[in-house]
Parts: C-alpha cells; sequence; structure tokens
C-alpha cells in the first residue's frame, strides 16, 4: 500500500458527515449538542434530523448523562463537544453512568490536541486517552483523516455499547481512501518493513509515513507503519508481532506520552515481549497558541522527531542496551534535518 | 445470632388503597431495611427509612406501572434513585413488588450480591433501571428517560426520580433542573426527600439550599410540598402529578417531601449521625420492637 495525500480535510468533516450516514440508517439515532455544534459538525445531522437533535446548552455533565438515560431508553444517542469539556468536565458521569452502566452511549470529543491551534493549552486536550483508556467497557479511537474519521463513526455508531472517538479542527492531509480496511480494535499495517515498527494513531499517522520515506531514503531502513486508531480494545497481536519482527519500536501520538498510545503499546510489550520502545508526543507539558504547524515543531510531533526516535530504537536494540540509557538522544539524532 | 433476621416472602399488590392501608406495607418495608442492614453491618439508614412511605406509595398505591415479571415490559413507567446510597429501600420494594425473593434482601451488601451497596446495573437485579451513587447524576439520567419518552417515542410513560436534599447541592442537579423545564417535561417526577439532613449535618448548616420550592418553580416547575410522612397528601401529590402529565401541561413536577430521616425509629430519628450507618444487633432488636 503506498499512500499519498489526496487534498486535506479535518476529521471533524468525516464525523459530521457520518452522523448524517447513521441517522438515516437508523431512526434511533440521536445527537445531543453543546452548542459548539458548528464546530464538532453535529450541525449538518441537526439541519438533517432536527426532530432527533437535542440542544443540552453549556452542561456537558447534563448531556452525558442524559444520553445514558436516553440509552437506557433504546436510543443511540451521540454527545459531542471538544475533547477538553467531553471527556474532563463530565469524567465522573463517564465512569459511573455511561461505563459502569455499559450503555449505549457515543461521546465525541472534537477539537482535540495541540493543532485546535490558536485556542491555547486551556482548550487543547491531551490527557484524555489516559482517563479514557482505565474505563472499563469503553471502546476508544483516535482517526487518522477525513475517510478513517468518517468510517470510525459509522463503526462506534454500528457498534453495541459506550464508545469516545477523539477528532481535530485543522485540515489533515486525506491519505486513507474507501478501499483502506477499517476494523475497530484491529490495527492496519500502512507501510510494510522490518527494520523498525512505528505505531501512530489521529495526526501522528501520516507524519509516520513521511518519516519512513526518509528513513529509507536517507539510511535505507524500512520502516512498518501501524495505524492504530482503537487504542481501546488494543491490539496486542500486532504490537507484540512487531516487536518481534522488528525488535525495535517507536509511538506517535498528539497527546501526552504518559499512559496515551505510548503508555498503552509499554504495557502491551511489557507484558508479552519487551523491545526498545521510544515515545513521540506530548512530554508532560501543556500546549499554548500557535498555527498547528509551529505547535507541532515546537512540540515535537513531526516526522522529525519519529525518524530520530526510530534511529535510537534501533540502535537500543542493536546494542542489546538494559538499564539506564547512556547512549545518543533524540535531539542529536535529529541535529541536521 | 444473624441468622434470627429472616424475610418472610409476602408480595404486595399495586393498587388503589386508602391511607390506613399503605401503613402495614411501610412497616414491613422498614423491618427489611433494619434487618438488611444489620446483616450488612454497614449502609445507609436514615434515607430510607424517612422515605419509606412515599417509596411505598409510589409502588403499592398504583402510581407508577410496571410488571415485576416482565422488569423490561417497554410501557413500564421508570423509577430511578438518583440517591443511590439509599439502596436498601429500592431493594425491599422491589423485593415486596415480587421482583426477586425476599430472603435475597439479606445479601445487601455481601460478595456477589446483586444488591450491591449502591445500585449497580451490572448485576441485573430485575427492577433497577440504572446504576446510581455518584450523587447528581441519576435524576439527569431520568430527564433523559423523559426527553425519549415524550419527545421521541410519545409512549406516555412517566418518570419517577428520589434525589436528597444535600444531593441538591451538586451544580449536575440544577443542569437537570433547567433542562427538565427547558423540555416541558411533564411525564417527570422529581421526589426531593427533604430530611435537612445530610453526613456532616444539617443542609442548611452545611451549605444552605433553601429556599427549594423557589429554585424550582423558577425553573419551570409544578411545585407540590407535602409532609412525606402522611399518606392522604402522598397520594394526592401523585395524583396531582399524573393529572399533569396526562394533560400534557407542560411543566415537570417537584414533590418536596418534607420527611425526617430515620422516621419510626425512636433512636434513629431526625438525627444526621444516622445518615451512614447500620444498626448493631442490640440497636436492630430494638427498632424492630418499634416497627410494629
Ligand atoms: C458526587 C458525590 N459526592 C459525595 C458523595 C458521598 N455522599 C453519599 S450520601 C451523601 C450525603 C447526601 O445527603 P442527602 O442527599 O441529603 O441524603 P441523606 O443524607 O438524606 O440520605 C454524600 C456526601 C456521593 N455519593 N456522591
Amino acid at each position: 500500500m503506498k499512500f499519498i495525500a489526496n487534498g486535506s480535510k479535518p476529521t471533524r468533516h468525516g464525523f459530521g458527515e457520518a452522523l448524517v450516514i447513521l441517522g438515516e440508517k437508523n431512526p434511533n439515532v440521536v445527537v445531543l449538542g453543546a452548542d459548539i455544534t458548528g464546530s464538532v459538525m453535529t450541525s449538518y445531522f441537526r439541519d438533517k434530523f432536527p426532530e432527533r437533535f437535542f440542544s443540552i446548552g453549556i452542561a456537558e455533565q447534563n448531556a452525558t448523562t442524559i444520553a445514558v438515560g436516553m440509552a437506557l431508553s433504546g436510543k443511540v444517542p451521540f454527545f459531542s463537544s471538544y475533547s477538553a469539556f467531553a471527556a474532563f468536565r463530565n469524567s465522573d458521569q463517564l465512569r459511573i453512568s455511561v461505563c459502569y452502566n455499559n450503555v449505549n452511549v457515543k461521546i465525541c470529543g472534537g477539537h482535540s490536541g495541540i493543532t485546535v491551534g490558536p485556542d491555547g493549552a486551556t482548550h487543547q486536550s491531551l490527557e484524555e486517552v489516559s482517563f479514557l483508556r482505565a474505563l472499563p467497557n469503553l471502546t476508544l479511537v483516535v482517526p487518522c483523516d477525513y475517510n478513517e474519521a468518517r468510517k470510525a463513526t459509522i463503526a462506534i455508531g454500528e457498534m453495541v455499547g459506550p464508545a469516545f472517538i477523539r477528532f481535530g479542527r485543522s485540515p489533515l492531509p486525506i491519505f486513507t481512501d474507501e478501499s483502506t480496511p477499517f476494523t475497530i480494535g484491529k490495527c492496519e499495517i500502512f507501510n510494510e518493513g522490518k527494520d523498525v515498527a512505528i505505531i501512530a494513531n489521529g495526526i501522528m499517522v501520516w507524519q509516520a509515513l513521511l518519516a519512513a520515506d526518509e528513513l529509507e531514503k536517507r539510511k535505507g531502513i524500512k520502516a512498518r507503519v501501524i495505524n492504530c486508531h482503537t487504542i481501546k480494545p488494543i491490539d496486542e497481536e500486532t504490537i507484540v508481532k512487531a516487536a518481534m519482527e522488528c525488535g525495535a519500536i517507536v509511538t506517535a501520538e498528539e497527546h501526552q506520552v504518559t499512559g496515551g498510545l505510548s503508555g498503552a503499546v509499554a504495557e502491551v510489550l511489557a507484558k508479552n515481549y519487551p523491545a526498545p520502545i521510544e515515545f513521540v508526543g506530548m512530554k508532560d507539558t501543556f500546549g499554548g497558541s500557535g498555527e498547528p504547524e509551529e505547535l507541532m515543531v515546537k512540540f515535537g510531533l513531526t516526522w522529525r522527531e519519529i525518524y530520530a526516535s526510530a534511529l535510537v530504537a534501533i540502535e537500543r536494540r542493536d546494542k542489546g542496551f538494559i538499564g539506564l540509557r547512556k547512549i545518543k538522544d533524540v535531539a542529536e539524532y535529529s541535529e541536521n534535518l | 445470632m444473624d441468622n434470627s433476621f429472616v424475610f418472610p416472602q409476602i408480595i404486595f399488590e399495586n393498587k388503589r388503597r386508602i391511607p390506613e392501608d399503605f401503613r402495614e406495607i411501610s412497616l414491613e418495608i422498614k423491618r427489611d431495611i433494619i434487618k438488611s442492614l444489620a446483616l450488612a453491618k454497614s449502609g445507609h439508614s436514615g434515607g430510607p427509612l424517612g422515605i419509606t412511605e412515599v417509596m411505598t406509595v409510589l409502588y403499592f398505591g398504583e402510581i407508577m406501572n410496571y410488571n415485576p415479571k416482565d422488569s423490561y415490559w417497554k410501557h413500564r413507567d421508570r423509577f430511578v434513585l438518583s440517591a443511590g446510597h439509599m439502596a436498601p429501600i429500592l431493594y425491599s420494594v422491589l423485593a415486596r413488588a415480587g421482583y426477586f425473593p425476599c430472603d435475597e434482601l439479606s445479601t445487601l451488601r455481601k460478595f456477589e450480591s446483586r444488591l450491591q451497596g449502591h445500585p449497580g446495573l451490572d448485576m441485573k437485579l430485575p427492577g433497577i433501571e440504572t446504576s446510581s451513587g455518584s450523587l447528581g447524576q441519576g435524576i439527569s439520567i431520568a430527564v433523559g428517560m423523559a426527553m425519549s419518552d415524550r419527545l421521541l417515542d410519545k409512549n406516555n410513560q412517566n418518570v419517577f426520580c428520589v434525589t436528597g436534599d444535600g444531593e441538591l447541592q451538586e451544580g449536575a442537579c440544577w443542569e437537570a433542573a433547567m433542562s427538565a423545564g427547558n423540555f416541558k417535561l411533564d411525564n417527570l417526577c422529581w421526589i426531593v426527600d427533604n430530611n435537612d439532613c445530610q453526613i456532616d449535618g444539617r443542609v442548611k448548616d452545611v451549605m444552605n439550599i433553601y429556599p427549594i420550592e423557589d429554585k424550582f418553580l423558577s425553573f419551570g416547575f409544578n411545585v407540590i410540598s407535602i409532609d412525606g410522612h402522611e399518606y392522604s397528601e402522598i397520594i394526592s401529590a401523585f395524583d396531582q402529578f399524573k393529572k399533569n402529565s396526562e394533560d400534557k401541561c407542560g411543566k415537570p413536577t417537584c414533590i418536596i417531601a418534607k420527611t425526617f430521616m430515620g422516621n419510626g425509629v425512636s433512636f434513629m430519628q431526625d438525627k444526621y449521625s444516622w445518615h451512614g450507618n447500620p444498626p448493631n444487633y442490640e440497636q436492630a432488636v430494638q427498632a424492630l420492637s418499634e416497627l410494629v
């Protein structure tokens, strides 16, 4: 499979369009809005199915538990707000009323990550995956582009049980298409290789593909790129296989590495097949205002960090190094990029 | 010693009754509460005993429509115990309505019991509509159920929900109130157990929530204030609600039930220290001797 960018669109567009498709298929699908329907694109659904759209106002806790009540009455409610508020303001509701009840509620966190841009740190949710991943019963999906966001939204709408989908505000390259496979809980290999495996999701999948190109061009290194769109349940098999066949792993996510995809992959490896692993993601810091591209550079969320991390992981594998690390750091590898 | 508490298999019908006829039922339920808590050796006594008369009328006075043989019957009315810590009253009422064997009440709070410390949907206890225990959530779930019925299914189901009065300090309650008024949920009956007690003391001392009536009025509710131990007042409040619902009056109902925590047991009556404690064996025997 060779991926090329074919225009760009935000993942939230894929989400919004998918809701309309779901609404057409299933009369039980309802959508709850929290005053930002235009930005999370639930407005498409609202305009198409006004009788199945409910404006709850700026009350995320209430929207979450109202959704639970509706699910307990046989509906398939989607509640969408910014991830910063749809996973934290209502976290108690998510834990008990959604997940412990194990109801068919779909929570949709938009405007996630630093690529929200100018709104700044308050709006850049970078921690929700860590929290959500710890909730029993929840399915958690982070799609990588517009097309995948569409497929992922339809998939969570058609499965039964609580699910959270995380998507973003800014346009991203569109590189998957209708034929790209997507199954909840199953990683997809987007680039074949056996020298190092890059496990990424969300906006970092495209960066991982760029890094793989550069590794091949500059160093002849063949990197396996794995799109791990479902963080929970995680596809242990594909991850362990990558560790066994490549022996060196890099994770990449637009989220804190603590407890995020990085934490999830590290858990799988530690349990099954320990291998050197390098983390690309937010390193215990908040975001800030700026354009998405500026912020990605500032916080080290580009193909360059993935590239350098791959070299570090490979060196660690080759030296068989165990113990406190005393090898070159990512920064040294990325000097000339 | 524990075995001295038994739960006779006595089931009550859900039918219109004159006020006096509820007394026996309430006493049976209060004895259940005392016995199950004494056996559990932990749990909340005060709230359940205080709301028993209201719950008795709700379940055994033909106020609520339900079918213990088919707990997921499509046209049932719903009951949500937002104050999840009051679980013993709900368990007793459900057992006495015939949802499950009465002697299961002896398993309250025990390992792998369906009668979890706070209601848990995962245990699949018939009659339980949702998990609850984090205050302020159940009422909003009830709003979602009422919306689903009124605005989508148009089934004419009613949704009843009990919250505490301390619980009203949770902001989430007022989000729920706002939306109940906004969506004109005349099929929603919110019962506030106004015992003026919570864990740390009197509600007005911990954080004053009064006046409660005005707050609900301003959110667009019909507000009915009653003595929560007077059957005639309870019956008439529920009747008013049902009429409002049938008439599609466009307003949710709030019944503010003035109650005493631990009502009916002399040493518990109106004492907030009994919010979260079970009676020990001697106290239970004493309480049972009063509940006749
Ligand atoms: C969100 C939340 N915070 C705190 C608690 C702990 N808690 C359980 S019951 C209770 C007091 C409730 O008071 P009230 O609603 O008046 O009930 P009553 O004391 O009358 O039983 C508290 C603080 C809880 N269950 N949920």
